[in-house]
């Protein structure tokens, strides 16, 4: 029952197979006895869990029959969550109870979804291998000596392991998309200000978008469904009307013209993920879709522009963690400049501090507009190639990483670390949607491929996601070490 | 060498919006500490910003007064600097795109005369909080109460030539806030702060000196203090052959000096940015109309008006326009005692020097507009003298009943009765045989001298005028 | 563009990070490599760019002036490292 998809799990509530609670309980067994090894979660809160599907059965029993109501699901400890600890994955929060709730985890709330936790993640975001978590790195279920990506790494392995049934996670250069393709599982970034950031604790915040981590793209548009539309309390919170994603599911792709940029099938990819990739490209030809290769002339330009924009935010972003008035202080300070500097020093890991060492040198007098203003317009040039790609096709398909998962502490460059985002990254400075899809397996780990959508362009993703999806099985793909008991 | 200052002032108003710039946190002044400090205020992590609707209405309601350029978009930005009252490490503010462009003020100096001020621009900011220095165990204790709370921050060009201008400024920018209501802007509570730019230069010379920043200064009196104090300490430095540093300095009142603050605060680059938690805010034609549409009388418009419609001198119209409550208050007055002429005569007379002595804020006085205009009116209907009124006005002080039970309880209700007059006529003809003659031997001059010795008879509340008739009746 | 010593210690200042001496070559090292990732969009002439600094083209909402938040200072307060007296203390702050 804990492999199934959201989808499956509605039927199997709604027809009595199984109640909330027990399928819970199901999952919080699993969480005790997988977590010491993946390190997924670093918050399990089984006791508000139990009684929140014991809440739900009893709302079934009374005729509710919401498509989330007593699913069971583990939010990215990104996410601010009332009464729960919400570390960010940082030392400075170690010790964080949320006074209140994200607008992601009060609409999963409100959709009668159950929280089963909170998972791992590389710290404030920052990563692309979760091995920057204060809380210690998160392993990957197919092979726990390899890294599940990142940042919300926590979210996918727990998806990946079944160790709940979705997940949310959150995306600011691939930390959706990276985790997923590296897990073999299903994770949608919307576009910009189609989910609320209220509660999010921010990173990039021109760049930062949540969205769902889960087993198929049918489940991502339920999770979409409870997750998208506007709230007046984040102001860059779209007013765009919010379909129904699943609605649009099962439309022909007749004549679907898909972009095939040559910048992503290009040197620096490996052989595998290309042949899976191109595979997968088979399955849409053979549904009716016709594939056109296209350019995205400044792609290569996307990490550049990314590593002034992101930690220029960032390293605003994160002047709030001071030692005042929540999180971690420094032991007996000398005076204020000590409390701040060693706070944060203490309290900040190496590459948040490196991150914020680039931001605020990037908006230091005399570099603004070599720097920041620069990258502006670079994000400028890249967001024009993706519209007038728009303008030929109705989709952009690649690969979501240009290898599979590498082992832990196999990279310790950051810049080489930084490249691991190459595919993903333009998507955010444009503010796009994109997703990414499990589609093979290469010596035994999953390859993601990567779909990107015009702006708002969501159902029409979803729709292509699951189109394949519906002609293939890699999304029901598990790592052999942590099916037992299903 | 004679010199000439140039200065240029920053003026912050804390504008009376009822709840935060970007939080609906409530924004009340002299709330118990960190009351008003909700999720947002205390930059908990996930928190994020939405303008408050009024705030910009009332920045663009300033722009409108002092015929400033609107910003038909304007944008936040991000100041970084750590501060403990600062939570965020970031202050909102508006640096390239401020909602109010280039505008001037008039300003109206003692000697009657006027200068016109220009305004560089006014942005939208957020406010501070505040440490408490007193001592928590070597600790400092923060309140954000005040963090978050909406600034317009006010800046002048370098017009302003000297103290004295510097402070019709300032009065007139206080006047015009205070007329469009979208400010307290009391300097003693915060709500109106100034930091003033001095710097001097040759007299001619075109070239401006280098200038230094004085902050710190609460009330209309320290910023004249402050700014001569300044402008002697450069000349008595330019003169000794020394040079005048750019810095930053702290005006102490109590000693009339200052000094430079710690360098390192200002050595601070603030690395601004367009705040990303924010989008660019648009206005239109439409809106700017419908925020014209709700201007009131400004004090310009009023004092003209005052002059025309009350036929008040250019001065009592200025002293009474000044500000918007005494302006108010006069046009209560005149309206309702029907003498606006005598009404300008007490507001700018008594009432003014009553609250000038016990340092009164007109909503402070005992005597309110209704009462001051039944006082007039008792004078106009001869119930009282002008001389028993100031009488009737100081018991009006100690008591609060009407004016009319104050004359009668004090039996101070002029003696109009022809039968009582002629007696009283009568008594001084009598005791004044020799001045009597010399009235009839045509010495006019006599007749004021009879007059008083009647009224004193009737310790002050016979009729004038009467008297004067009667008593030359009786002497033809 | 090196990223030198003074300036690491200059950048540290500004985002109040302590930089202990054994750390500052290595830092200043990294930090150099990403300058360099960095300045490969120095490249590009983007001189009649416009910058695009938030991939939404919209406009802000406007918040209606209503005080909605209620008080919770005690329980906020729990969160703080140090408080007295409905204040927050930090190590003295001279001014």
């Amino acid at each position: 029952m804990i492999e199934k998809t959201v989808a499956e799990l509605y039927s199997a509530l709604n027809s009595g197979e199984i109640s909330s609670v027990e399928l819970t309980q199901a999952y919080l067994d699993r969480i005790n006895r997988y977590n010491e090894t993946l390190n997924a979660f670093i918050t399990v809160s089984d006791e508000s869990a139990l009684s929140k599907a014991k809440q739900a059965d009893a709302l079934r029993a009374k005729g509710d029959s919401s498509p989330l109501l007593g699913i069971p699901l583990a939010h990215k400890d990104i996410f601010c969550t009332e009464g729960v600890k919400t570390t960010c994955g940082s030392k400075i929060l170690h010790n964080f109870i949320s006074p209140y709730d994200a607008t992601v985890v009060t609409r999963f709330n409100d959709a009668g979804a159950v929280m089963l936790g909170k998972t791992n993640m590389d710290e404030f975001a920052m990563g692309s291998s979760n091995e920057t978590s204060y809380f210690g790195p998160v392993r990957n279920p197919w092979d726990t000596e390899r890294v599940p990506g990142g940042s919300s790494g926590g979210s996918a392995a727990a998806v990946a392991a079944d160790l709940c049934a979705m997940a949310t996670g959150t995306d600011t250069g691939g930390s959706i998309r990276q985790p997923a393709a590296f897990c073999g599982v299903t994770g949608f970034k919307p576009s910009y200000g189609r989910i609320s950031r209220w509660g999010m604790i921010a990173f990039a915040s021109s760049l930062d978008q949540a969205g769902p981590i889960c087993k198929s793209a049918e489940d991502a548009a339920l999770m979409l469904n409870a997750m998208a539309g506007l709230d007046t309390k984040d102001s860059t919170s779209a007013d765009v009307d919010v379909e129904d994603y699943t609605a649009g599911l099962d439309n022909s792709l007749e004549g679907l013209r898909i972009g095939l940029p040559r910048q992503h099938f290009a040197e620096g990819l490996s052989a595998d993920v290309e042949q899976a990739v191109r595979d997968a490209l088979r399955v849409y030809e053979k549904l009716g879709a016709e594939l056109v290769d296209i350019d995205l002339p400044n792609n290569h330009l996307s990490v550049s522009a990314y590593y002034v924009v992101a930690p220029a935010e960032a390293s605003a972003n994160l002047s709030r963690f001071d030692g005042v008035r929540y999180g971690y202080r420094c032991e007996d300070p000398v005076d204020l400049e000590d409390m701040y500097k060693r706070t944060r020093s203490e309290g900040f890991g190496e590459e948040v501090k490196r991150r914020i060492m680039v931001g605020t040198y990037a908006l230091s007098a005399g570099f603004y507009d070599a720097y920041y203003r620069k990258a502006q317009k670079i994000r400028r040039l890249i967001k024009n190639d993706f519209d007038a790609a728009f303008k030929d096709v109705d989709i952009i398909i690649g690969p979501t990483s240009p290898h599979t998962a590498f082992k832990l502490g196999a990279k310790t460059d950051p810049v080489a670390m930084y490249l691991e985002d190459i595919y993903t990254i333009a998507v955010n400075l444009a503010g796009l949607p994109g997703m990414s899809v499990p589609v093979g397996l290469a010596d035994g780990l999953p390859v993601g491929m990567h779909m990107v959508a015009s702006d708002f362009a969501e159902a029409k993703l979803l729709n292509v996601a699951h189109q394949f999806q519906k002609n293939t099985d890699w999304h029901r793909q598990r790592a052999t070490a942590f099916t037992e008991g299903q | 060498m004679e010199w000439e200052a140039v200065i240029g002032l920053e003026v912050h108003v804390s504008l009376s919006t009822q709840s935060k710039l970007f939080s609906g946190t409530a924004s009340i002044f002299g709330a118990d500490p960190n009351t008003e400090a909700n999720i947002f205020d205390l930059a908990m992590p996930g928190t994020l910003p939405v303008l408050n609707e009024e705030a910009l209405r009332m920045a663009v309601k300033f722009g409108l007064s002092i015929d400033a350029e609107i910003g038909k978009r304007s944008v936040f930005d991000r100041k970084n600097y750590f501060y403990p009252d600062l939570p965020k490490g970031y202050q909102v503010t508006q640096l390239d795109f401020p909602t109010v462009g280039k505008g001037s003020l008039t300003i109206n100096l003692e000697d009657g005369s006027e200068r016109v001020i220009g305004v560089t621009r006014a942005h939208i900011e957020e406010n501070a909080g505040k440490s408490l220095h007193e001592d928590f165990h070597g600790m400092s204790g923060i309140d954000l109460n005040r963090s978050g709370e909406p600034l317009l921050e006010i800046v002048s060009e370098p017009e302003i030539r000297n103290a004295t201008e510097a402070v019709a400024y300032l009065k007139k920018l206080h006047a015009i806030v205070r007329y469009l209501d979208i400010s307290d802007a009391i300097m003693a509570q915060g709500s109106m702060r100034c930091d003033v730019n001095v710097s001097i230069r040759p007299k001619g010379e075109t070239e401006l000196g280098t200038r230094t920043e004085l902050k710190n200064i609460n009330s209309f009196r320290f910023v004249e203090k402050a700014i001569n104090s300044e402008i002697q300490r450069q000349q008595d430095l330019l003169e000794d052959g020394g040079k005048v540093v750019q810095e930053t300095r702290r005006y102490d009142a109590e000693r009339d000096t200052s000094s430079p603050m710690r360098s390192k605060e200002f050595a601070n680059d603030y690395r601004y940015f367009p705040e990303p938690d924010l989008l660019p805010v648009e206005i239109d034609d439409t809106y700017i109309e419908a925020v014209r549409a709700t201007l009131p009388e400004l004090p310009d418009a009023r004092k003209a008006r005052f002059v025309s419609e009350y036929s008040l001198s250019d001065y009592d119209a200025g002293v009474l326009t000044a500000s918007r409550e005494m302006a108010e208050y006069f046009e209560a007055v005149a309206k309702a005692s029907g003498d606006a002429k005598l009404a300008a005569n007490w507001v700018t007379g008594d009432l003014q020097a009553l609250l000038n002595k016990n340092n009164w804020e007109l909503t402070q006085s005992p005597i309110q507009a209704d009462r001051l205009s039944v006082l007039i009116k008792r004078i106009i209907d001869n119930t009282i003298s002008g001389k028993i009124a100031k009488t009737v006005f100081d018991a009006m002080l100690e008591d609060s009943a009407s004016v009319d039970e104050i004359i009668t309880a004090k039996g101070l209700k002029q003696v109009t009765d022809n039968g009582a007059i002629e007696s009283l006529v009568d008594e001084v003809i009598a005791n004044n045989p020799e001045q009597v003659q010399q009235f009839r031997d045509g010495k006019e001059q006599v007749l004021g001298y009879l007059v008083g010795q009647a009224m004193k008879l009737s310790q002050g509340k016979a009729n004038p005028g009467q008297v004067n008739q009667m008593l030359r009746e009786k002497m033809k | 563009m090196a990223f030198d010593k003074s300036e690491v210690e200059k950048v540290a200042q500004l985002a109040r990070l302590h930089m202990s001496e054994s750390d500052v070559d290595e830092v200043a090292a990294r930090i150099t490599d990403i300058l360099a990732l960095i300045d490969q969009m120095q490249s590009v002439d983007t001189e009649s760019v416009e910058p695009l600094a938030h991939p939404l083209d919209m406009t802000q909402r406007l918040r209606p002036d209503v005080a909605t938040e209620p008080n919770r200072r005690d329980e906020l307060q729990q969160l703080a490292p140090e408080t007295e007296d409905g204040l927050f203390l930090v190590p003295k702050v001279i001014e």
